[in-house]
């Protein structure tokens, strides 16, 4: 099995709304894809469509190897989804809920006992297992709705912004344990709205716009994509402004960005260390005392909101 | 089969944990019985027999009727809380999760019966044929009732919106209920109407049960749900079944969250 999960040209319709426009996919097993994408873009639909919960209308897509139209039993045998919002059922505790799906899963009832407290110690939710689960918190919720995803230990699992309305705490602690997942040789599809997330899980990123890839790359590629790296420095007094824009503007030939709120210097930097070496030398020859001075790169944020504020135009640039 | 086990042990667990349910489902047929075979039986009268013992059996099919509102707000809620998409994306069958809804609030709509019963008997309502009779009685209402249950998982996942759902069966549950000889006997309606309320499962469903446990059923006419009420009773369930459990089914596989 080269890829874990495999798709290509996908397509969705409802109604007059084209939601998925060919969508090719591949991830290779025990990696991690981010889909970011704004909303409506089709990453949700996407998911769907490999969870074999919704029927393409044309493509074609294997997960674990098997075809998501043809044998959706073998697919949902090896696969967990967990969506957007946390699947459990509220008037049974947490270990009940665990419970369930292992009988389900047919791990008969002693199996599923036993997996259900080896999750449930796994999870760190062993303390709240007698209690309903509509009085745990959004992060506990989401910790039982994760473990209930994993019960019959999938190799390919499905997170749909599995983070969404957690407070930072309970969202690190998420992280984690999905990165445990990824330790064990899962394969993970993880689609988010938080690029830091993306940044922190994903092994690949896959930005959607409109219901198609508008590009891919890993999460350094995908910076480099959009922008050059900049130099940005700080001074101290707002009247050595001009001096230092001068002095990178010598280095670099080209006109600073000043920003006198926060006393800050920014240029594009187009030729890497030659470049920093010579702002640095022309801004020590000007004698403009710096407090900062440093080398960015675009973040997430920024490519996002480049790849998909321009949809139509980027459309063609993207996946190389 | 253990999925089934399993799923309705879930629902059981449900009703343990919030019993209301049984009353919800019960309130307006225990109101029917209080308002109409106790205050109303002295100005209410039927052909031979008491009108307190003439209103009960369409009182219980009352219950079978309000339980098609319940099953769909539960439906309705899974689908909401995403679990369906859960149990959807797990290797178990279809079926399976529907037949726990209907198992588990078919034992649901037995004990609230159990309850108008009660009542009922309070008021005076007395069966008075054989107890093979009775229990014919209660098992066509529950046949009755199982129908109702997956008309109500159709109507949930099919309608999703709890208010929808909540409107359009209270409706349901009124109309189906006076457009039947539950309370009245259908002498005087007009000839169209008269057609369609006796074909209305409710009426032949009650009547049937009159029969069979003496309590002054209405028989007049000679069409067929009046002349064989328990016939047309099979007849119609069957037909209800046969179209319902098929779509019910359908919209499952297709059941979207939002």
């Amino acid at each position: 099995m080269e890829f874990a999960i495999q798709a290509e040209g996908l397509k969705k319709r409802f109604g007059d709304h084209e939601v998925l426009a060919g969508v090719d996919l591949s991830v290779p097993p025990g990696t991690v894809l981010g889909l970011l994408g704004p909303n409506g873009a089709g990453k949700t639909t996407t998911v769907r469509t490999l969870a074999t919960l919704l029927a393409p209308d044309a493509g074609r897509a294997t997960v674990a190897g098997y075809d998501v139209v043809r044998r959706p039993r073998e697919v949902r045998r090896r696969i967990g989804l967990a969506g957007q919002y946390a699947a459990v059922d509220e008037l049974l505790t947490g270990r009940e809920n665990l419970v369930l799906i292992g009988r389900l899963m047919g791990l008969g009832r002693r199996g599923a006992q036993t997996r259900a407290e080896e999750l449930l110690d796994g999870f760190g939710l062993q303390d709240a297992a007698g209690r309903p689960s509509k009085t745990y918190s959004g992060g506990m919720r989401r910790r039982l709705d994760l473990a209930a995803c994993l019960v019959a230990s999938p190799q390919v699992l499905f997170l749909d912004e599995p983070t969404t309305g957690l407070d930072p705490a309970s969202r690190i602690t998420l992280w984690q344990q999905v990165r445990e997942q990824i330790a064990r040789g899962v394969t993970v599809l993880l689609t988010t709205q938080y690029l830091e997330e993306a940044d922190f899980l994903a092994d690949r990123i896959t930005v959607f716009g409109s219901g198609r890839v508008i590009a891919e790359g890993t999460a350094d590629e995908l910076k480099r994509k959009v922008g050059d790296e900049r130099l940005e420095i700080s001074v101290e007094r707002s009247e050595s402004l001009d001096a230092a824009a001068a002095a990178l503007g010598r280095a670099v030939s080209e006109a600073p960005a000043v920003d006198r709120e926060t006393r800050r210097v920014a240029v594009r930097l187009v030729d890497g260390i030659g470049g920093v070496a010579r702002a640095a030398a022309e801004l020590e020859r000007s004698g403009v005392p710096v407090i900062d001075f440093a080398v960015r790169r675009p973040s997430l944020d920024e490519v996002f909101l480049q790849l998909t504020g321009t949809g139509a135009q980027t459309k063609e640039s993207g996946d190389e | 089969m253990s999925e089934v086990l399993a799923l309705t042990g879930r629902q059981m667990t449900h009703l343990r944990r919030t019993p209301e349910k049984i009353i919800s489902v019960s309130l307006t047929p225990i109101a029917m019985v209080v308002i109409l075979g106790y205050l109303f039986a002295s100005v209410i009268s039927v052909k031979d027999g008491e009108y307190h013992d003439y209103v009960m059996a369409g009182v219980f099919a009352q219950v079978g009727l309000a339980c098609v509102g319940a099953t769909a707000l539960g439906v309705a809620s899974d689908l909401r809380a995403g679990l369906t998409d859960r149990f959807r994306s797990m290797p178990i069958s279809r079926a399976s999760v529907l037949f726990a809804y209907t198992v588990a609030d078919l034992v649901t709509a037995a004990a609230a019966m159990g309850a108008v019963a009660g009542i009922g008997l309070l008021v005076g309502w007395r069966i008075h044929g054989g107890f093979l009779e009775a229990v014919a009685g209660f098992a066509l209402l529950l046949g009755f009732t199982y129908a109702m249950l997956w008309l109500g998982v159709l109507i949930g996942l099919a309608m999703r919106n709890m208010e929808a759902i909540n409107g359009v069966t209270a409706l349901a549950l009124v109309l189906f209920s006076f457009l039947s000889n539950s309370f009245m006997p259908l002498r005087g309606l007009p000839g169209w109407l008269r057609a369609v309320a006796e074909w209305n499962p409710v009426s032949s469903v009650a009547e049937a049960c009159r029969v069979l446990w003496g309590n002054a059923p209405a028989s007049a006419g000679a069409s067929l749900p009046v002349r064989h009420p328990e016939l047309a009773s099979v007849l119609t369930l069957g037909v209800l079944l046969a179209v319902v459990v098929p779509l019910a089914l359908r919209a499952f596989r297709t059941a979207a969250a939002r």
